[in-house]
């Protein structure tokens, strides 16, 4: 089998997994909506009170919300997504066994995540969103190009998060039990992907920092472009940029990794 | 063999007459807290784990109040409400979820374990299987959520320029009780609701975590119907909504009445009541996976 053809496989069988549990997924996007809808009014008051903030009318603000409970499981914002399973097989030892295949690790799960990514992205992005449009009135541009340049910055994102949680996983050579450190990254991820907040809204020093980090790549970026918000190739540049470097670091750690470590499990 | 000196549920010297509810709930909740005790030690062995997730715990709601104070770095009023008036909100709403979170939380696993059968382990012991469901996996790092309700309530009293009357103190206690109860009940009927739904279980969490997230917000905010589905419905404006707008001195949502305020404590009561019937309905239901 060739080796495009190995990783296409891969990630279709993550897509497959993930669309094995349909109630899941509906109660899933059920939640998703839910916390949309909270969110929705809290941005309504927030936009009342001060139009225009962060450069967002209210129609702006609201499709934010709504591309933001779209993204939240795709992006695997607060983890969630293969890491947990990366994690869990340095801990037992079985990561010997996914060293010794004649697959390069990380494409390996990067092809994987990207499959899981493209399930939920069609499962659980697509009818919150639906939803959100039906009930508000959402500023989502009718040019299909805007629509075509957002799935680019989603998938430039999905590479900038897996690089995130791939170099997280690897701490669990050195920590063993990487759950904290999973779970640290995941309030990063909350905080700096601008799920609690658009981080256009975060004050002076704070907000600039917080738009300079990898995880702006995840929603306020990847909503800029569909809000008109953004220069698209700019921002392509940065979520590449980030991503090349964090991947690059994730091979690093790699090598320190299964140069140094021995492997648990006897 | 049963000695003369055994306390258990089943203890033959006990008549079945003499087995009343009220004995059955004292041993529910000694064998709750024999489990509870049990994975508190387990925890403890990693004690650095155990203040690692504790602090996550604590810091990840940290980052939800985080978000409320930029808000209000940018606005002065939210739905025509004050950022210590939030606080005040927010604080109780937290405290009373984390408290419930931390004694009922693992309720949500159940799903899983009817899923793959293990619920039969828990069906053939002596013990109410409400509470070694509820002493699951008990999480003391979820104090970490509680701590922070604390802190957020004990800044919010400060700073608030509150008109003190005895009834008002009272009502915070009754409050923080009355609405763990109501969130209790939530978990419970979510956990009935596993039984029928198995995979669905995350349903569960747009009214638990979904309800205190709506609750920390001042009513003003939503939309009429949805206040009108979390009062009449599903009782969350119980929680704290109605209670701390008569210590706030707010209006009413709705236009309801001013005794409503202290109808919380009866409105738990109910949920408690109807969440133990759905439950054992839920149980009722209950076959096992035949594999």
């Amino acid at each position: 089998m060739g080796t495009g053809r190995l990783y296409a496989a891969v990630a279709a069988g993550g897509f497959r997994r993930y669309a094995t549990y349909r109630a899941a997924t509906a109660a899933g996007v059920f939640t998703n909506t839910v916390f949309g809808l909270i969110l929705a009014y809290t941005y309504i008051a927030l936009w009342n009170e001060k139009p225009q903030l962060g450069g967002y009318d209210q129609a702006q603000a609201l499709t934010y919300v709504w591309i933001g409970q779209a993204l939240l499981i795709v992006m695997s914002v607060m983890g969630g997504g293969f890491e947990d399973e990366l994690i869990e097989r340095i801990r037992t030892g079985d990561i010997a066994v996914d060293l010794y295949r004649p697959v390069d690790l990380q494409l390996w799960w990067l092809s994987g995540d990207l499959g899981r990514a493209a399930f939920q992205l069609l499962g659980r992005g697509v009818a919150p969103l639906a939803f959100g449009a039906l009930v508000f009135e959402l500023a989502l541009p009718g040019d299909p190009f805007t629509w075509l340049l957002f799935l680019v910055a989603v998938l430039l994102g999905l590479v900038v998060g897996f690089a995130i949680r791939f170099l997280v996983a690897l701490c669990a050579f050195w920590l063993l039990d990487g759950m904290g450190a999973a779970q640290l990254a995941g309030l990063c991820g909350i905080f700096f992907s601008g799920m609690l907040l658009p981080l256009n809204v975060f004050p002076g020093a704070l907000g600039e920092v917080a738009r300079a980090l990898p995880w702006s790549s995840l929603l306020q970026r990847p909503a800029d472009v569909l809000l008109g918000q953004a220069d698209p190739l700019g921002t392509f540049a940065f979520q590449g940029a980030w991503a090349a470097a964090l991947l690059a670091a994730g091979r690093l750690l790699q090598a320190a990794a299964t140069r140094r470590v021995v492997v648990q499990g006897g | 063999m049963a000695s003369p000196t055994t306390t258990g549920p089943y203890d033959s010297s006990t008549p079945d007459h003499l087995y009343t509810p009220y004995r059955r709930l004292r041993e529910g909740l000694r064998a709750y807290r024999m489990i509870a005790a049990m994975w508190i030690r387990s925890t403890m062995a990693y004690r650095l784990s155990f203040a690692m997730t504790t602090f996550g715990n604590f810091a990840g709601t940290v980052l939800d109040f985080v978000a409320i104070m930029l808000m209000f770095s940018q606005v002065d009023r939210l739905g025509g409400y004050t950022l210590p008036e939030v606080a005040f909100l927010y604080g109780l709403t937290s405290t009373a979820f984390g408290l419930v979170d931390l004694a009922v939380g693992s309720m949500e696993r159940l799903g899983r374990r009817v899923r793959d059968g293990t619920l039969d382990t828990l069906l053939v012991r002596p013990v109410p299987v409400l509470a070694q469901v509820a002493a699951d996996r008990f999480a003391l790092r979820r104090l970490g959520r509680v701590t922070q309700g604390l802190l957020v309530l004990g800044y919010a009293v400060a700073v608030l320029d509150i008109a003190w009357t005895p009834l008002k103190v009272l009502m915070v206690p009754v409050m923080l009780l009355s609405g763990g109860l109501i969130f209790g009940a939530v978990f419970v009927a979510g956990g009935a609701f596993q039984f029928v739904a198995q995979d669905a279980s995350e349903v569960q969490n747009a009214f638990t975590y979904g309800g205190t997230t709506l609750t920390q917000y001042p009513p003003t905010v939503f939309a009429k119907e949805l206040v009108r589905g979390v009062t009449f419905v599903l009782p969350l404006a119980f929680v704290n909504w109605l209670p701390a707008l008569y210590v706030l001195e707010r209006p009413y949502p709705l236009d309801l009445p001013g005794w409503t305020a202290f109808a919380s404590p009866l409105v738990a009561a109910g949920c408690c009541a109807l969440a133990g019937l759905a439950w054992r309905a839920g149980l009722r239901t209950y076959r096992s996976t035949g594999s």
